[in-house]
């Protein structure tokens, strides 16, 4: 698509003009100034005087520099004929930035693609034993993960840790490649409306004693069966969660936003919204395949 | 001349752009020249032979540019010592100030790679050609099959050594002896065998430096010293009265003239110069020293050792045309007294700062600890608290082993009460190698107050004393 689609053809001409003028104007300066009449016998000066007497020669060039300024024009000339210059004409090697970029894509792709092609017909259990794809993997890793997941893949707060067993989309080989190729979108939304103050703190407590941390039991008594009527749907009646929904597991010592009164009761009011982007438009299925095998066996090694 | 209004200007139509005066240098033999070839020698046998030695089992200069390392004998320079670099070529600044202040275009004259590689040149013209009138007269005759044969013997042997100056260059990247198979296997590929090793940028760069050797020793000459060098013209910037330039003596020379041999030339009113102009056919720049200094002039001492020679056959005392100093010229000064006054502030001031980054320079070659470290912290994942309420934090550290053997890493952290590593911290790098490892670090729960610290990374070598390193980084709890 060219520029003159949405603007006016006036350009490509005024550019173009301007353009072949001072080529062409500095080849006719070149000719109209490669001689001079002056008083014979006499050795001249340029006329300038710097510090009193300091004057200085007129002597000519040598010829192979007039040379020079002929090549530079000729390589101009030649230029603007294979390469886009002249307004939106392409030039007569059709070159652009993006075909260049596809002529180093498809370059590295013969360079690399056996090998991935190699790796890509391998299982992930079987790749996830293999140190040479698990060296390709922990590089994808660090370049697209790391940032989030932190360089260790034990996460943050807000962002899963991938090294435990612990899982909120499951952690088989499958469940793993479709987190990164389709992204994750974990909604909970907040139900402070729906319980009130007194129910959140409630509900609060009956977590908190899911896992046995410290909690006030009348409050937990209390905020059973809110539990049971308001998160039992998604988390399950022993929250134990729920990997088809993303739902996390309350029950055990990983808590995504800390542990602690004060967490919970901020997720319960507020919700929380964890959203895992899809990665399939940004790394060939080849590269999520050895990710996956890398991701998987960072919980496979104890 | 615009005020001599009555006379009738004669114009006259001048190109402003001149085709070159061939000039033919005559070869001369005498204590610079002799001085110019050492130096041609010791220049070239380290050029040409350094790439062939080797050591430890690799070319003992390599630099290896694919993987962004220099080894020079025992070191192994990385990208991060760029700075030696850098001091390299401020102690070659200083040299080439201090050089010049003292003796002029010293390294115009002897050592810069033009003037080598166009006397090398020039010897081979010599050898093929003839001498300076021989190449006059072969010039100046019209086509013939022996001038024929004569120039492409010529231009041959100048492409067979630029060929080579071109392949022993490329040859300090690719290692020469790989190299040089590669280059042999072109002779089966000519003959319709396999595609030859060679790959296109070393071919490149073999025909470019060739062909730029070719063309600047064998066709530029003292062009590329009159037109293109700057250092030409920032040298003659840092003259002074002092400084040793060649000139020509003319209290003792005019008035000049030629003279039979038997004649008294005082009685004549004849001064030491026989006008024989052999100062003016020696030089390489083509000018006539008997006109006082001159940009032009590289300090090639050629018309020194030209006009000794002839002093020496007519009887006269040597020196007509010699090393001497402006003041010592005007002053009348002895020897002495000129050497003394190349002590001055300026010569002074650039010895004492070039002595000084040499041995600094050198000390810190000496001290040099061959591992680096860099601690990359994990900018994104800022803190996170771990069970039981201890606070982590990651960080990346890329270790690099800059020595040729394997060695172990041991990575210790300091800084804040009850620091230490939640990961292992012994490593295996390979020799002239590096490897990125993740460390987490961990602070016991309540430890530490809210916000940044620093801390300390303290990296050593397992079984080796004085390899360590230590590198600061900040431990962040929220």
């Amino acid at each position: 698509m060219s520029m003159s689609q949405f603007t006016s053809s006036f350009w490509d001409l005024y550019i173009s003009i301007i353009t072949i003028v001072s080529i062409v104007g500095c080849g006719v300066l070149l000719v109209a100034q490669s001689k001079r009449r002056v008083a014979g016998g006499e050795a001249e000066t340029t006329g300038h005087t710097w510090d009193e007497d300091l004057g200085e020669y007129n002597n000519p060039l040598p010829r192979w520099w007039m040379w020079l300024f002929w090549i530079t024009i000729f390589f101009g000339l030649v230029y603007l004929v294979l390469y886009p210059g002249l307004g939106s004409y392409a030039g007569v090697w059709k070159w652009t930035q993006v075909s260049q970029l596809e002529a180093e894509n498809k370059q590295a792709e013969a360079q690399f693609g056996p090998l991935y092609d190699k790796f890509a017909a391998q299982d992930v259990a079987t790749l996830a034993k293999n140190p040479e794809a698990l060296a390709i993997g922990q590089k994808l890793f660090l370049n697209t993960c790391a940032g989030c997941h932190a360089s260790d893949a034990a996460g943050s707060r807000g962002f899963p840790n991938l090294t435990d067993n612990d899982w909120l989309w499951g952690g088989t080989p499958e469940a793993i490649k479709t987190s990164i190729t389709e992204g994750r979108n974990g909604v909970m939304p907040p139900f402070a409306p729906a319980l009130g103050e007194q129910g959140t703190k409630d509900v609060a407590h009956y977590v908190l004693s899911l896992s046995g941390l410290a909690a006030d039991s009348i409050r937990a008594e209390r905020g059973k069966p809110l539990f049971a009527q308001t998160c039992a749907a998604c988390h399950g009646a022993d929250g134990k969660g729920n990997q088809m929904l993303g739902a996390p597991n309350l029950t055990d010592k990983t808590w995504l936003y800390g542990a602690g009164e004060a967490a919970i009761i901020e997720g319960v009011t507020r919700g929380r919204n964890n959203q895992m982007p899809a990665h399939k438009e940004l790394l060939t299925p080849a590269k999520i395949h050895l990710l996956t095998a890398y991701v998987y066996s960072l919980s496979q090694q104890k | 001349m615009s005020n001599d209004a009555a006379a009738p200007e004669r114009l006259v139509e001048q190109s402003l752009y001149e085709v070159r005066k061939t000039i033919y240098p005559r070869a001369v033999r005498g204590w610079f020249a002799a001085w110019r070839w050492a130096l041609v020698w010791a220049t070239q046998l380290v050029f040409y032979g350094l790439p062939w030695l080797q050591w430890n089992e690799r070319q003992a200069v390599h630099f290896d540019i694919v993987h962004r390392k220099f080894y020079i004998f025992g070191l192994v320079f990385w990208p991060q010592d760029i700075i030696y670099l850098t001091v390299l070529l401020i102690i070659s600044a200083l040299s080439l100030f201090l050089f010049t202040a003292v003796a002029g275009r010293l390294w115009c004259g002897y050592a810069c790679p033009q003037t080598v590689y166009t006397e090398i040149f020039m010897w081979i013209e010599k050898a093929i050609e003839g001498d300076r009138a021989a190449r006059m007269r072969l010039d100046a005759a019209p086509p013939s099959a022996r001038k024929f044969g004569l120039k492409a013997a010529k231009h041959g042997a100048w492409i067979a050594v630029a060929l080579w100056t071109g392949f022993t260059f490329v040859g300090y990247v690719t290692p020469i002896r790989e190299l040089w198979d590669e280059v042999v296997s072109i002779g089966p590929w000519l003959a319709g065998g396999a595609a030859p090793q060679l790959g296109p940028w070393e071919t490149f760069w073999i025909l470019f430096y060739g062909f730029a050797t070719y063309g600047n020793a064998g066709w530029m000459r003292e062009q590329v010293c009159k037109y293109m060098c700057p250092y030409a013209r920032f040298q003659s910037a840092m003259f002074d009265k002092d400084t040793l330039i060649i000139t020509y003596d003319p209290e003792r020379g005019e008035p000049r003239g030629s003279r039979s041999r038997s004649a008294d030339h005082k009685a004549l009113g004849l001064g030491d110069c026989v006008d024989c102009k052999i100062c003016v056919q020696v030089c390489p720049t083509g000018i006539d020293i008997r006109e006082g200094l001159q940009y032009e002039c590289i300090g090639c001492a050629a018309c020194i050792d030209g006009c000794d020679q002839v002093m020496e056959r007519v009887g006269y005392p040597k020196g007509l045309i010699r090393y001497s100093t402006t003041t010592a010229l005007e002053q009348k000064l002895t020897r002495t007294q000129m050497f003394r006054r190349a002590f001055r502030p300026r010569v002074l001031i650039y010895s004492t700062i070039l002595l000084a980054i040499i041995a600094a320079t050198g000390v810190s070659l000496w001290l040099r600890v061959p591992l680096k470290v860099d601690v990359i912290r994990d900018r994104a994942a800022i803190a996170r608290e771990v069970e039981g309420g201890a606070i982590e934090n990651v960080y990346r550290l890329q270790l690099m082993n800059t020595q040729e053997d394997e060695r172990y890493y041991y990575v210790v952290v300091s800084g804040l009460p009850g620091i230490h590593l939640a990961t292992r911290g012994d490593f295996l790098v390979d020799g002239a190698s590096s490897r990125m490892v993740t460390l987490r670090v961990r602070v016991g729960p309540g430890a530490v107050k809210q916000g940044t610290h620093p801390i300390q990374f303290h990296v050593s070598a397992a079984g080796v004393a004085g390899v360590e390193v230590h590198e600061k980084s900040v431990f962040i709890v929220r």
